[in-house]
């Protein structure tokens, strides 16, 4: 099979819809169904062979596109004349979802402040200066510093059969009971004065686990920088 | 007053968001709104005239110093900040919520035809968007408008700027 795909990044199913219309240069006020539901069908099977995850939407789409086609079949009475065409529906649709994608383009090229304009005291509130703005942290930057303290850890570590159970509710009370009493620690705080692989693994999942429980969260105040963990809840 | 636009000018420059004409009426008693506005006037087109990198706009229901765009490139340059940027898809929540406000998010997503849940929160943590209200129907949807904010960021005086939607079309008629 001889087609070429060229996979934009769609905004959702009426986007991928609009641009298989102007692919084509079909007449939005005329649309031949048969046509478009194969190519929309093409255009999911690749996404999913690419294993990108196809949100439900599509599939709603797709079958809505069916469905017209289905209608379309069906041979047409006279006494029917008054019924309005399947596709209207979905024209519409796609004409006010049209307008908005332009408008939502019309608005980007605004003179954003913050982007293209500035006003005064911008870099005030905005610069990252030292400690007090921080941002928060995603599960990736802190695997990223787990990854760098594990490596700290001498190599030639001698491994023994761990005979003191480790429990991840211990060390998750641990890590709370000195965040209550020291507001704020560091992930090296944590992490680095442990020398015990198992221990600091374990340490690491008690954090990410009090991360997902949104108890703890984990700030930094720029990349690769100092980060710091504070109660998400203060009491 | 001789000196009223140096003061105007004055006021505008420090204050941190846009200042209106009732704020500068409170602050500068004696004078007549004619007044302040020929002076808010003169300063505009003073700035204009000096072809410096700052100009006097009016937004948000009030006048702003602002730098002009094209000195972005340098400015961002200056700054260890990240320049406001919104995704395409937060770009299109952001329109059905300023064109068709107020609305509820069930109606951003007929418009849209995703689930607009992420792309909302994402513009209400940046306070673009805000909850107006509920809307008196089974349910008590919440629904949204946009906020002073946006027409601060969006450069626009009021929503009346807004670039006007592409007529729709009605089909069938």
């Amino acid at each position: 099979m001889g087609y070429e795909i060229k996979l934009d990044i769609f905004q959702g199913p009426l986007d991928l819809l609009l641009y298989l219309i102007k692919k084509n240069e079909i007449d939005i006020y005329n649309i031949p169904i048969a046509v478009i539901t194969e190519q929309y069908l093409e255009y999911i099977d690749v996404m999913k062979s690419l294993n990108l995850d196809v949100a439900g939407e599509y599939l709603v789409m797709a079958s809505t596109l069916i469905h017209i086609k289905s209608k379309l079949l069906l041979p047409v009475h006279d006494d029917t004349e008054d019924e309005e065409d399947p596709r209207e529906e979905l024209t519409r649709q796609l004409l006010e979802y049209q307008a908005f994608k332009e408008a939502a383009l019309n608005l980007d090229t605004m003179n954003l402040l913050g982007r293209d304009v500035f006003k005064g005291g911008y870099l005030l509130g905005n610069e990252t200066d030292g400690e007090h703005s921080l941002e928060e942290l995603s599960i990736f930057e802190l695997i990223e510093a787990f990854k760098v303290m594990v490596s700290r850890i001498n190599p030639e570590e001698i491994m023994e059969i761990d005979v003191e159970r480790m429990s991840l509710s211990e060390r998750m009370n641990e890590i709370m009971e000195r965040l209550n009493k020291e507001k704020a620690l560091t992930f090296s705080d944590l992490l680095g004065e442990l020398s015990n692989r198992i221990k600091m693994i374990y340490t690491f999942l008690a954090i990410l686990e009090l991360m997902k429980l949104r108890v703890i969260k984990a700030y930094q105040a720029k990349p690769f920088g100092t980060i710091r963990i504070f109660l998400a809840v203060e009491d | 007053m001789d000196n009223l636009k140096a003061i105007v000018e004055g006021i505008v420059f420090v204050s941190e968001s846009p200042v209106g004409l009732k704020k500068l009426k409170g602050l500068l008693e004696d004078i007549e709104g004619k007044e302040i506005i020929k002076a808010l006037d003169d300063l505009v087109e003073e700035y204009d005239k000096r072809n410096g990198a700052l100009c006097l706009v009016e937004v948000a229901g009030g006048f702003q110093f602002r730098t002009k765009d094209n000195f972005s490139p340098w400015i961002r340059k200056l700054t260890s900040i990240k320049p406001v940027a919104i995704s395409q898809a937060a770009m299109e929540t952001l329109a059905v919520v300023a064109y068709k406000q107020p609305v509820m998010k069930a109606e951003i997503e007929k418009v849209r035809g995703v689930d607009v849940s992420g792309t909302l929160k994402g513009l209400l943590e940046k306070n673009l968007v805000r909850m107006i209200g509920r809307k008196d129907v089974p349910g008590r949807p919440i629904i949204y408008g946009t906020t002073k904010k946006f027409l601060e960021v969006f450069n626009l005086k009021d929503l009346s700027e807004l670039p006007t939607l592409r007529e729709l079309k009605e089909l069938g008629e």
